[in-house]
């Protein structure tokens, strides 16, 4: 019985929305999304024209923002009934995030970047099973980043390796959901290849879900699932 | 408690990295904390010297009159005195068995601006200030001859006297006098060291000199015929008719109120016995009305130039969008980006203070031996008291109250801040 429950608890899939909806104040229209089912390890695309809600979709996803009606659940757990500071826990316990771009604290080191999830998570940084500074170093070995680049600001690193460190901050402490909102529109097709190939494998390594924006529908072959946004008026 | 470590860590990398905007307001700040400091310890340092202007004298004697007014002729040379007091009581003061020492004081000339006093030996051997220290002769020694001057340090030094130089006293105060002893010139025979003190801004001669230069100036101008030359005053003897103050040192300390009260109902004419610490400290609270108004100013400047880093650090604010964006989304509450902003403003104010302690540390001890030299000011490098750890302390205090400000804005930002930074309400 015991491995049963075991497997339940793997089964609850990563992501699990229904009849979500969020308006932003000063706006009549509000933005509705269509429901998401996304079994754990698994990974989704999500594309759309601008002004469609990916955003918006990610800051609900990611709790930093709190639908007004529908429910949302993550690994199990109702986030859209916790309260603001707890879906913060949440989200540095359970959840990477790499944005399009300025993905970096400007005045901290590469390795000071990507250590930041174990400074603010006890969980992240016991999972990391190994001293944080070591597991980030290795992240950033496995997604090419020099290491005479680790301790240096990231202000002088190019976008293409900007991003990548962004990725193994999102990475480091295996959380279960990775955010990506467009990571790759600035990176030029080599970089952008070579960048989503190594996320993508990074994150099966880790068994994490990843939940990438996009409007280059072009990667889409790269994921389990599609999801469209814009098909509400 | 590490939410706590991170974000000093992150606050002091921030700092770091924009060293160059806030380095500027950080010596802004220093500056500010230097002057309120320094005021502060100006304001100790000088009623500590004011204070002990004259020390080891138990009472001053003079002519009826009021405390502040006494003090202020016989110790500080300013202003008249209101009478004289008769030489008979001042003989029967030194026969006064309570009495251990009397240094009569004889005031009415001047030599270029500054007081002549006119007293005996007993001055250089009783006077003491400070903290009970007594007078010194940086050159030559005290008066012996009746043509014979000992200058003050300020005198010697601001008219560049050696000992050895001819100077003529003219009569009554003021700088220019058109009343001239020409015919009696005095010698240098001694030059005082500085004491920070009045008595570094007079001349002095004996009270025979004194009455030898005025004889033949009855009416107030000299009668041709009548005055002396050097050699007939020598042939002669003086005796003082009366004298100014006297300053008494008595054996007892604690027949000093006794003494006082009887010196104040004396019956062959009317005195007036003073304590002189009392005096002091009437005359310093006086003072003291302007020494707060400056440490108020110093004040508001140190509040001026929190409110620039305040201005300033909003503006930074708004160039710090990306970075918060990035923080929240890796998890980080509201309260640590608004903690960033408070600590980053008190740990610039610690290091403001701490250059300040340096700053102003190193202006004492270079411009303290020049202070006294140029301006008979005495002001050493010591430990801050608790008055000025507690002003100290107040600094990083005021800059977390004021930091409030830009922390409780972005801490309302950060709280409506989408993903990615986006929709800001």
């Amino acid at each position: 019985m015991n491995s049963s429950t075991a497997t339940v608890k793997t089964a609850c899939p990563a992501i699990e929305t229904r009849d979500l909806r969020f308006c932003w104040p000063g706006r009549k229209q509000p933005l509705t999304f269509p429901d998401i089912f996304l079994p754990s390890g698994e990974h989704l695309f999500v594309h759309g024209p601008s002004g469609t809600g990916k955003s918006t979709l990610l800051g609900l996803l990611s709790g930093m923002q709190a639908p007004q009606t529908g429910s949302l659940s993550l690994l199990g757990r109702q986030t859209s009934a916790m309260r603001a500071g707890a879906r913060d826990r949440f989200r540095a316990d359970h959840m990477g995030v790499i944005f399009q771009q300025f993905n970096l604290v400007p005045y901290l080191s590469a390795l000071a970047n990507v250590t930041l999830p174990c400074r603010l998570s006890a969980l992240r940084r016991t999972r990391t099973d190994q001293h944080p500074d070591a597991a980030a170093g290795q992240l950033l070995q496995e997604l090419g980043i020099p290491e005479n680049h680790w301790h240096h600001g990231v202000t002088e690193m190019s976008i293409g390796q900007q991003q990548r460190v962004a990725a193994a901050r999102a990475l480091i402490g295996a959380p279960e959901i990775i955010l990506a909102d467009e990571p790759t529109s600035a990176l030029d097709t080599d970089n952008r290849d070579r960048f989503l190939d190594l996320l993508l494998t990074l994150a099966r390594e880790r068994q994490c879900s990843v939940v990438f924006v996009s409007h280059d529908r072009s990667l889409a072959s790269h994921f389990h699932h599609q999801l469209a946004l814009g098909g509400t008026p | 408690m590490s939410k706590v470590r991170l974000a000093l860590s992150l606050a002091t990398a921030s700092l770091w990295y924009r060293r160059k905007v806030l380095a500027l307001v950080c010596l802004t700040l220093t500056l500010s904390v230097t002057l309120l400091l320094g005021i502060q310890y100006l304001r100790t340092e000088i009623r500590q010297s004011f204070t002990s202007t004259i020390s080891g004298t138990d009472l001053i004697v003079g002519a009826r009159s009021g405390q502040l007014n006494l003090l202020l002729y016989s110790v500080f040379h300013i202003g008249d005195a209101t009478n004289n007091i008769r030489w008979s009581t001042y003989q029967k003061l030194a026969q006064d068995q309570r009495i251990n020492w009397v240094v009569p004081v004889s005031l009415g000339d001047s030599y270029r601006g500054y007081r002549v006093v006119s007293t005996n030996e007993q001055f250089i051997e009783r006077f003491r200030y400070g903290n009970n220290q007594p007078l010194e002769l940086a050159a030559g020694h005290w008066f012996t001859d009746l043509f014979e001057v000992v200058l003050g340090a300020g005198v010697a030094r601001q008219l560049d006297h050696q000992t050895g130089d001819s100077v003529v006293l003219s009569h009554g105060g003021g700088r220019t006098s058109f009343a001239n002893h020409t015919n009696l010139p005095f010698r240098v025979s001694g030059i005082l060291a500085p004491t920070g003190t009045p008595v570094d801004q007079a001349v002095y001669i004996s009270l025979e000199a004194m009455e030898a230069i005025h004889i033949g100036w009855e009416s107030g101008i000299a009668l041709p015929g009548r005055t002396l030359t050097a050699e007939t005053a020598k042939a002669r003897t003086f005796e003082p008719a009366a004298i100014t103050a006297a300053l008494i040192g008595l054996d007892k300390p604690i027949l000093t109120f006794q003494l006082q009260r009887e010196l104040n109902q004396y019956r062959e004419e009317p005195l007036s016995a003073i304590l002189p610490g009392v005096a002091l400290s009437e005359l310093w609270r006086m003072m003291g009305q302007f020494e707060k108004a400056l440490l108020g100013i110093s004040a508001f400047v140190v509040i001026t130039s929190l409110t620039g880093l305040i201005a300033v650090l909003l503006t930074i604010q708004a160039q710090r969008q990306q970075e918060v964006a990035v923080l929240r989304a890796t998890g980080a509450p509201p309260v640590l980006i608004a903690s960033l902003y408070s600590f980053e403003c008190v740990v610039l104010a610690v290091a403001a203070c701490a250059l300040a302690l340096l700053v102003g540390g190193g202006a004492i001890a270079g411009l303290g031996p020049w202070l006294l030299e140029q301006y008979g000011i005495q002001i050493g490098l010591r430990g801050l008291n608790q008055a000025e750890w507690l002003l100290l302390g107040s600094v990083p205090v005021a800059a977390f109250a004021v930091s409030l400000l830009p922390a409780l804005r972005s801490w309302q930002k950060s709280r409506k801040l989408g993903f990615a930074g986006s929709g800001e309400a």
